[in-house]
């Protein structure tokens, strides 16, 4: 196709999004009760950009005596004036708090990208709109808890404890805080370590809200801090969002108190792609799948299960499409992949990655620059993986496709389940009938067909098996903070 | 010694299709305060404005419906933050209008802004409470949606002229109906602030409508008229109540029927304002490989 | 339709090749005989996903083309104009007016490129002829009972012959969108392949109206019949119906040409008409051209854009990026 005689390429200029919008401070200190606060016991780090590894704020690694006091004031809240504040007040601060998030998007779009590494379009178009959003819909639910299906006066539990990961964290934010704050409880969020810095700005737009102290906490920090939670007795509820192996440890600390739990873990979901799939937009869904957001997303599309009829067909049509990719700089507007949030993640991909390798499986990536500094991974393609292979199995939680072959719908569906996951999977034929079969049989609390890596504050997500249990989002969503 | 200032006074016009055009009649009638005192010349709609706000209404339909459920939400919160930005002006109207002492209007005004906040969080949500899956005795999937009505004429209540109003309105609109209002034909400076507000509030034009004039004359146009798919006759005066029904009898209207005197605009509406004027679509599909 | 090309056929996806060709054995003269067969054929095209197809557009939509980039793709846009006027009271004045802006769009800067073609009705054909000769902008010209296309055959290819008599070099025909809707693909098929006939040397472009064909799956359908039956061009709209020229449409002809180059090896241009007339709009369809059918797209030989009022909007986007400064609507011609 390429000749001398084929024009050359559109080359994409760089489009950076200004930073100045970041308004990032020097140093950051815990957000407890309405206050900035100096720690007690815990110690000063550093947040990095992962694209660049350079230092972006310090921020405070909160202490087991920083948690206590978040607790108490959380308590204090809780038992004064957010636990008796009717629902229809409430909600007026989630509207608030929406509308601020709204206002603030870009600068919060940009913050994020920063710290966490993902392309500013998706910050832009995905994470910040949807965590908005989150707020949007729980605040409607604050004074309708009666209409819910919970019964007609459900309570809130009282304090929750929220541990979320480093992959959406403005947007996994929303999703702990708004349906927690709705239901009438009050909050202790601990970020991920790595991504402290939308959540601090979020903090500001607490204020800005004027949200009553103590309603919601943030102590930043490490693995210590996020234990010293989940064990505080002062919390009633657990909710996290993170590694299965993690959630594991949580529910054994769990174990035997009085504390509610959630969990929302990892996944190793197959897309599924029929011969009669609508196959540019199947394409479309499987690069969607697992290379949004770098893969770092619990129910990315990771087994491409691919009907052996079409499997060759798909497989070129994928590696076309994947040579389109841009990656690079994820403050360009243009950029798709951006990098990976730390050296330590890298370390795991590209551990799996060789595993996969040395299984037999053929690896392969579109040819990419990789910039010089920062943590970054190539969009990578295995075929010939089979089911007993490491790739298969492991949620290696980065920008790596297995794809694997299937001849009929009982295998699909016999080998999609075959994992201890069961957090989503993606269905892919124009026949409707058979969408609806799949989804009835495949066990995945989420099932996507014809589309991929869908989200909305109304539609509840949550796993089966060892992907976790309980919903975020949807009426459904409110159970978690319901005493019901 | 400085000069008394002349104040330039408001001209009340309708409010259709998102405009503010005169009355097709080019009639008008006085409207007081609660003491006599004059306010306005309120436009005097006729039987072709009627038409034409059903006309704006119909059209609005697939403009408000193809709105995202979330979509709606977020207006109609702005029309809230627009009403609360206001409500300075709107407890004046309210004070004129029913004679309220200040605490009472300000009180009114506060409970139709919560109120309105309260039915902007129900639009994303309607179809979690009112639709549902039916396990039905087969391979099928199926499941119930609730669907707006569709052209709704409203009669507004005649007591409570801001509360009892937006007490009828948002349930329609959250419901994702479109809206012919009649306003309280003494009272009616409240609902056309609520129209100005409407107006600046990113609401597509003509999905509410609001007409001033006779009731007694208006309402039954609406009623009889086959492009309205239901009549709220919250406000319609008990004298005619019975043959406004009869004559929505013609394409099947939905009808709600006047409120009981006395009604307490201020309670707990529940749902059943909400879920009045929606139809329900049920749909069947195989499940099969 | 398999010709000595096959010997050429670049081996950049045999895959998807070996799919169709199983599936199909295509050759224009026996699918003539057997309407079934090419139905069959069109039918077993892969479907389109209506909301998978509109996001992948509004994702191309995003890319932020800028500086250098912006520059380019403005002045590739401007040589890719069908510089168009088909209305009822055009006359010889209008049309020269028309060619003179085309062969020249900017008096004061000779370094921006001529547009590719003028379009015009049949009958205005010659004097676009004179007013271009010694340029290199083409004349195009509409034919087959255009914008309708409701005439009997015979009167269409008499459009068509005088169209070329006249001096077209390029021809856009419409097809019988009623027959495709009845599900008559094989005569949709035989007026393409007569009017390519009729062409001669003429390029053919077929107009498939995809505002009445209504469904993506049509696009790609009728977009496969239009090649089969010989066009140099698939074009979306002829930019009297509404809607006419989409992203998300043209997406979908972009990826028909890209699979019909790689079954057969011949390479079919893509038009988009109406509707575009900003130079954001232009340079979105220049982004999906370049992310879906490839760089070998990227020239006036294989994308065109029919257009009037869109020549202005990019010579100010030009002066902007050239200058630094907003132009105004004055210091740019009208037509």
């Amino acid at each position: 196709m390429a000749n001398e005689n084929t024009p050359a390429p559109l080359e994409y200029a760089p489009a950076p999004e200004s930073r100045a919008v970041a308004r990032l401070q020097a140093s950051y200190g815990l957000f407890i009760g309405g206050q900035w606060r100096e720690t007690i016991d815990g110690a000063a780090f550093k947040s990095v950009s992962p694209s660049s590894e350079e230092v972006l704020a310090e921020v405070t690694a909160a202490g087991p005596r920083d948690v206590d006091a978040a607790v108490v004031a959380a308590r204090s809240a809780y038992d004064g004036h957010w636990g008796s504040m009717p629902g229809r007040q409430r909600a007026k601060y989630l509207f608030r708090i929406a509308r601020m998030i709204q206002e603030r998007s870009r600068e919060l779009a940009v913050v994020e990208t920063l710290d966490n590494g993902k392309p500013i379009r998706e910050s832009r178009d995905v994470d910040v709109p949807l965590a908005a959003a989150h707020f949007f819909y729980y605040a409607g639910w604050a004074d309708k808890l009666e209409h819910a299906g919970f019964g007609p006066a459900p309570r809130p539990l009282g304090v929750a404890g929220q541990v979320i990961p480093w992959n959406f964290p403005l947007l996994m934010a929303a999703w702990k805080l708004a349906p927690a704050l709705a239901a009438g409880n009050t909050c202790v969020l601990k970020p991920a370590e790595t991504t402290p810095l939308s959540a601090l700005v979020l903090a500001d737009i607490l204020q800005q809200a004027e949200l009553p102290e103590g309603v919601v906490n943030i102590v930043t920090g490490d693995g210590t801090a996020g234990a010293a939670l989940v064990a505080h007795d002062g919390v009633d509820k657990v909710a996290f969002t993170g590694s299965t192996e993690v959630g594991r440890r949580i529910a054994e600390v769990v174990a035997g108190t009085h504390k509610h739990l959630t969990l929302e873990l990892g996944g190793k979901a197959a897309n599924i792609v029929f011969a009669d799939a609508p196959l540019d937009q199947a394409v479309e869904g499987i690069v969607n799948g697992i290379f949004f957001n770098q893969g770092h997303v619990c129910c990315a599309g990771s087994r491409l299960l691919v009907e052996e009829s079409v499997a060759d067909t798909v497989v070129e049509m994928l590696k076309r499409r994947l040579a389109t990719l841009r990656l690079g700089d994820p403050m360009d507007k243009n950029t798709d992949i951006g990098a990976i949030n730390s050296a330590e993640q890298l370390a795991r991909i590209v551990a799996l990655a060789d595993a996969g390798v040395d299984e037999g499986a053929s690896r392969w990536s579109p040819p990419c620059a990789i910039p010089e500094r920062g943590w970054w991974f190539p969009p990578t393609v295995f075929t010939e993986v089979s089911p007993a292979h490491r790739i298969a199995r492991e949620e290696i939680f980065g920008p790596v496709l297995s794809v694997l072959t299937f001849r009929t719908p009982d295998e699909a569906v016999e080998k999609a389940n075959n994992t201890t996951y069961g957090l989503s999977a993606g269905v892919w034929t124009e026949k409707g009938s058979r969408i609806l079969a799949m989804a009835d049989r495949l066990r995945a609390g989420v099932v996507w067909a014809n589309t991929f890596n869908r989200f909305d504050p109304a539609s509840p997500f949550g796993g089966f098996k060892e992907s976790g249990f309980g919903r975020e989002g949807g009426r459904h969503g409110l159970g978690a903070y319901l005493d019901a | 010694m400085p000069e008394p200032r002349v104040e330039v006074k408001k001209t009340y016009k309708l409010f259709i299709g998102g405009a503010f055009p005169r009355s097709e009649s080019a009639r008008s009638y006085v409207v007081d305060a609660h003491d006599g005192r004059f306010l306005a010349n309120a436009a005097w709609a006729s039987r072709k404005d009627v038409r034409d706000a059903v006309v704006a209404a119909r059209a609005a339909v697939p403009k408000w419906g193809a709105a995202t459920a979330y979509n709606r939400g977020q207006v109609l919160y702005r029309v809230a933050e627009m009403l609360e930005d206001r409500a300075a002006q709107f407890a004046a109207a309210v004070r004129d209008a029913e004679g309220a002492t200040a605490r009472a209007a300000n009180a009114q005004v506060a409970a139709a802004v919560d109120r309105w906040v309260w039915y902007a969080g129900w639009a994303d949500k309607l179809a979690q409470v009112a639709g549902s899956a039916n396990a039905v005795a087969g391979p099928y999937f199926n499941f119930s949606v609730p669907e707006p009505t569709g052209v709704i004429g409203a009669v507004a209540p005649t007591d409570s002229s801001l509360l009892g109003l937006v007490s009828v309105l948002a349930p329609l609109l959250a419901a994702s109906n479109c809206v012919v209002v009649l306003a309280d034909e003494h009272r009616p400076i409240p609902a056309m602030t609520l129209a100005e507000v409407l107006a600046t509030s990113d609401v597509p034009a003509g999905t509410v409508n609001v007409l001033t004039g006779p009731v007694g004359e208006l309402a039954p146009v609406l009623a009889s008229h086959r492009d309205v798919d239901g009549m709220d006759l919250a406000g319609a005066p008990a004298s005619i109540a019975g043959e406004l029904e009869a004559a929505g009898a013609t394409n099947i209207k939905r009808i709600a029927r006047p409120v009981a005197p006395g009604t307490d605009w201020s309670a707990d509406p529940g749902t059943s304002r909400l879920l009045r004027f929606v139809e329900t679509k049920t749909v069947w599909h195989p499940i099969g490989i | 339709m398999h010709t000595d090309a096959d010997q050429a056929r670049p081996t950049a996806i045999p895959a998807i090749a070996q799919r169709y060709v199983d599936a199909a054995g295509l050759d224009a003269a026996t699918l003539s005989g057997s309407e079934d067969r090419l139905a069959r054929f069109l039918s077993g095209l892969p479907g389109v996903d209506q909301v998978g197809c509109e996001a992948r557009a509004a994702m191309l939509a995003t890319r932020s083309i800028k500086s250098s980039t912006k520059l380019r793709a403005i002045d590739l846009a401007i040589s890719m104009i069908d510089l168009t006027t088909l209305e009822g009271a055009d006359t010889e004045g209008k049309v020269r007016t028309l060619c003179a802006k085309a062969r020249r769009p900017e008096p004061q800067d000779h370094t921006v490129p001529a547009v590719a073609a003028v379009c015009v009705y049949p009958d205005l054909v010659a004097t676009a002829r004179a007013a271009l000769e010694g340029s290199s902008v083409a004349v195009a010209s509409v034919a087959t009972a255009f914008p309708s296309g409701r005439a009997s055959r015979r009167v269409k290819l008499a459009d068509v012959a005088d169209a070329v008599a006249a001096g077209a070099q390029e021809v856009d025909m419409v097809i019988d969108r009623g027959a495709f809707l009845e599900g008559r693909v094989g005569a949709v098929l035989e007026d393409v392949v007569a009017v390519k006939e009729a062409c001669g040397a003429a390029h053919l472009k077929v107009i498939l109206e995809t505002g009445e064909l209504a469904t993506y799956d049509n696009v790609r359908r009728a977009s496969w019949l239009a090649m089969l039956g010989g066009a140099d061009f698939i074009k979306t709209s002829t930019g009297k119906v509404s809607p006419a020229s989409t992203l998300p449409v043209a997406l979908v002809m972009l990826e028909a040409v890209r699979d019909f180059e790689s079954v057969t090896g011949r390479a079919v241009g893509v038009k988009v008409a109406g509707g575009i007339r900003t130079a954001k709009d232009a340079i979105r369809y220049l982004v999906a051209v370049n992310e879906t059918a490839g760089a070998g797209w990227l020239a006036a030989d294989r994308f065109r854009i029919g257009a009037s009022s869109l020549l202005n909007d990019l010579l100010l986007q030009r002066r902007k990026q050239l200058t630094g400064a907003y132009a105004g609507h004055d210091d740019v011609s009208v037509e």
